[in-house]
């Protein structure tokens, strides 16, 4: 902050009128010493849409060996890897940092704050992830093969593997303090830089998601922490917190791991929730419904996914008592859930619609995230989730909440801001042929895996059954077909990056009225350095 | 701009839908499944209904709820020149949505408590077993009858590498399956030797993970004779998809008749503890037992998997005093992947060991192990 004020003396008058002449070094100096929310906005959903691509390419791997009964790419030891892999950089890679890229660039701009709180800790909470990724990466290629006990690194499996396990187990410990200088960075922000008039219940909904989101990453990173951090102690300092010869317990690790686990996918959701909750009001031109009882849903989905983390753990053997108290509180989620998607209704209810691509991936995420969150329900009841644990019914719905979830409202996001943050409208017919693909790609893909899962196939298997063939063949043609539509959107980005496209205006979204729409397109380097007055 | 065929020619897109869907139903190809198997036990039918009835309901929801969306914006759309309203809040209407997808919940909960409850009841059983999970078999027990054996994936690597024709059971058969009677109330206690198994067998409605160190337990009352297939459900590793189980439901008097049979022949290989074996038909007999499990790890051809699985062909071990190999089999070793094998006879084991000493790879140390000298060993 001291070097904005540096920078910018005071009584410059208009507040966006000197950033082309912004003293910041260039090339790679710029981006490695930058403190500049924008920067590092970029730098978060660049880094995170390359680790999408890895994970992605980790994904068709999978699929392609699965396209056929029989072993013919690669051995169970290298699948194992892949699925295990590909679970951890899509989570925490490619999403996580996402939601961080889209808070770092909105929520100053949507609070009309000059920039982060901690500009400095951003950078670094920033930098940290490229040496974790580059950890997880390299695991592939040391002795004995990266993780393979699957990303939730259920021991005693993961005790007996190579030296991949310990490389993994650093990269979380780095993400996990990457996550909590960004949340303790999110809160403050919130807390302290809102412009004048700015209160809590005027923020827009995404900055209210997101403080929710930065509590849950508070409290349950360090719990992941703890919990790898012992799985590094079992394998190499001869602690046996995991072993029962040694007066452990493996089922110890499963409920620590989920303790975090569960939050953790709401972490994954409710910035995207955030997302869909700008969209939508701004594309239906009409305010959104229940701004109060959404924050409170968002409130209580929080609160609610603390003590349901058990329902992971149904077929582990809990007593009665335990069972039933954990699918009770799993149930109970559906009622906040519900709400949020009854407000986005109403919100569109006797709206003057319109179907740019942001809108069409909101409401791609509406259908398929509430479809994901039937599954859920289902799941949630304990003699049902008896025969779907750990078989391919539950690959499809965390896809449904993750993928045509998370991932749709990220991709409505950045055709959203895309024009704010670089100055260029992207292709619209090049968007919604990305959208139609992507959401047709999808559900070919993962629709066929609820039949799978019901029909009785384990995850997590290299090869199968033959009455599980057709299934499989179906999706993975959609899996290819889906990893092949997203170079749609890498080459809309590129183009809006590199200003080929016709100039966005401040304001290119007529029902949008939030304040990063007051400020021109691109947004200046330097934004709100005098506060706007919030009415 | 011309458009793609099958939107141009509509009777194209229904020729080919026709085509796929020809494709999809020939014999060739298995009908697809789409729902859960048929179940056989009664707390499996309440797990099947269960489903269906929860199912139809977020049915109803989904479809009401997005009827009512697609209507929307069908109707409120601003190239139909709709104009926007402008409420925004109604405390009524928040509180009536909260409430009634409570209501609908309380309707899910009950049954379920109810099947909870039955499904946790494992007292009173007629036959006990005990099921162990190891990296890659099933251990079976009778513990009232006293005898047991290891339960392994049958199907041949060739049909796994593509050089033969899959099966019908393909990757869902074992060499000797878990045998249980008919309307019996059969408990399993489960537990596992080295890291998390999950038994399941989708028909029979149960799935229970296997913990090392634990002992869970579960049951099931098989109503139809048959024979049932499941996998294991908890990633265990490179084998986690090749550990199938297979369960054959008998008539009871089949089962009785099959128990007598099995004692006699356990009988049979324990009777002489001290008959002293040729070197020939212990190789003989070990290459089968090593086969159905030692080759997972080991490989067929005694080589193991550099940095994962240590070579037997040309092992010190191997090669060495006998007594110490005995000792790693029977015991297993602590720290790595390698399992006790107690289970197996003393017959099965001196064979297996006399068969990597004298068959596998070069080995040739000239020597045979008896089964005397294994149960010299166990004690």
């Amino acid at each position: 902050m001291s070097t904005i004020a540096h920078d910018h003396p005071a009584g410059l008058g208009d507040p966006h009128a000197h950033d082309d002449h912004a003293h910041h070094p260039t090339g790679i100096t710029r981006w490695l010493t930058t403190t500049n929310h924008k920067d590092i906005g970029t730098m978060y959903l660049w880094f995170s849409f390359t680790m999408f691509l890895v994970g992605g390419t980790m994904a068709m791997v999978i699929r392609a060996e699965l396209f056929q009964p029989g072993l013919q790419i690669v051995d169970p030891e290298f699948f194992n890897s892949m699925t295990t892999l590909h679970g951890l950089i899509m989570v925490f890679g490619a999403i996580m940092p996402a939601a961080v890229g889209f808070a770092n660039w909105q929520i100053p701009l949507m609070i009309g704050a000059p920039d982060m709180a901690f500009a400095r800790m951003n950078n670094w909470s920033f930098w940290l992830l490229p040496p974790a990724a580059m950890l997880l990466v390299i695991s592939l290629f040391v002795p004995g093969g990266a993780a393979s006990g699957g990303w939730t690194l259920y021991p005693p499996l993961t005790i007996q593997t190579g030296m991949g396990m310990d490389l993994t187990i650093f990269a979380i410990h780095i993400l996990g303090a990457s996550s909590i200088m960004g949340s303790i960075n999110i809160i403050t922000t919130i807390l302290n830089l809102r412009a004048p008039g700015m209160t809590l219940m005027r923020m827009p909904l995404f900055c209210w998601t997101w403080l929710i989101t930065a509590y849950l990453l508070i409290a349950v990173m360090p719990v992941l922490a703890g919990a790898v951090t012992m799985l590094l102690t079992d394998r190499h300092f001869g602690t046996t917190f995991f072993n029962a010869a040694g007066g452990g317990d493996p089922v110890l690790f499963q409920h620590v791991f989920w303790f975090f686990g569960h939050p953790e996918v709401y972490i994954i959701i409710l910035p995207a929730f955030g997302i869909v909750s700008q969209i939508i009001p701004a594309f239906s031109r009409k305010p959104l419904f229940g701004y109060a009882s959404m924050v409170y849903a968002t409130a209580g989905i929080a609160i609610l996914s603390f003590i349901v983390w058990a329902h992971h753990m149904f077929t582990t053997g809990m007593p009665t008592a335990g069972l039933l108290f954990f699918m009770y509180a799993t149930m109970l989620i559906a009622v906040p859930t519900g709400v949020k998607v009854f407000n986005w209704l109403a919100t569109m209810w006797r709206g003057s619609m319109t179907f740019e691509a942001p809108m069409l991936f909101a409401i791609g995420f509406l259908f398929l995230f509430t479809l994901g969150g039937f599954t859920g329900l289902i799941l949630s009841v304990m003699p049902v989730d008896v025969q779907m644990q750990d078989t391919y019914y539950v690959v499809a719905h965390f896809h449904y909440v993750m993928v045509a979830g998370s991932l749709f409202a990220f991709f409505g996001g950045a055709y959203y801001w895309i024009p704010k943050w670089s100055g260029t409208m992207y292709n619209e017919t090049l968007a919604k042929v990305h959208f139609w693909s992507s959401l047709i790609s999808f559900n070919v893909a993962f629709f066929p895996m609820h039949f799978l899962g019901l029909a009785g196939m384990p995850r997590r298997i290299p090869d199968y059954a033959q009455q599980f063939a057709d299934w499989n063949m179906v999706s993975s043609i959609g899996a290819f077909w889906f990893g092949a539509s997203q170079l749609l959107f890498l080459h809309s980005m590129i183009q809006c990056a590199r200003g080929n496209g016709s100039k966005a205006p401040a304001r290119p979204w007529e029902g949008a009225n939030t304040l990063e729409w007051t400020v021109p397109s691109p947004a200046p380097y330097h934004t709100f350095e005098t506060p706007p007055h919030v009415h | 701009m011309t458009l793609p065929a099958f939107i141009a020619r509509p009777r194209l897109l229904l020729t080919s839908l026709a085509m796929a869907l020809a494709v999809f139903s020939a014999p060739a190809w298995a009908i697809p499944d789409w729902n859960f198997q048929t179940p056989v036990t009664p707390i499996a039918r309440q797990m099947y209904d269960l489903h269906l009835y929860i199912f139809w309901i977020c049915v109803a929801i989904f479809v009401i709820v997005f009827a009512v969306m697609f209507y929307s914006l069908w109707r409120h759309r601003k190239s139909v020149d709709h104009k926007a309203a402008h409420f925004h809040e109604s405390t009524v209407v928040e509180i009536v949505w909260t409430v009634i997808p409570f209501l609908i919940l309380l309707f899910m909960a009950f049954p379920a408590t109810k099947t909870i409850l039955a499904m946790k009841d494992t007292s009173a059983p007629g036959l006990t077993i005990k099921v162990t999970g190891n990296q890659w078999s099933w251990g079976y027990d009778y513990l009232q009858e006293g005898f047991g054996y290891y339960s392994t994936l049958s199907t041949p690597t060739a049909q796994i590498e593509n050089r033969a024709p899959k099966g019908e059971h393909y990757l869902l058969e074992v060499d000797s399956p878990l045998v249980v009677p008919v309307d019996t109330k059969v408990r399993v206690l489960l537990t596992a030797s080295d890291v998390l198994h999950a038994w399941w067998v989708p028909a029979l409605g149960v799935k229970q993970d296997a913990i090392p160190g634990f002992v869970r337990d579960t049951w099931f009352k098989a109503e139809t004779v048959g024979t049932y297939r499941g996998q294991c459900a908890e990633l265990c590793g490179k084998g986690h998809g090749f550990m199938p189980i297979v369960v054959e439901v008998k008539s009871k008097e089949d089962f009785a008749k099959w128990v007598e049979e099995h004692k006699a022949k356990t009988q049979a290989a324990g009777a002489d503890p001290n008959k002293v074996w040729d070197l020939k038909d212990l190789v003989v007999t070990g290459e089968r037992i090593y086969a159905s499990n030692c080759a997972a790890c080991h490989q067929a051809n005694g080589k193991g998997v550099p940095g994962s699985y240590p070579a037997l062909d040309g092992s010190k071990i191997v090669r060495g005093p006998k007594a110490a190999q005995i000792q790693i089999v029977l015991h297993g070793k602590p720290g790595t992947a390698m399992p006790p094998w107690s289970q197996l006879s003393d017959l099965d084991i001196a064979s297996v060991i006399t068969y990597t000493r004298n068959g596998l790879g070069s080995n040739k140390t000239g020597e045979a192990v008896q089964p005397a000298e294994v149960l010299a060993a166990r004690k």
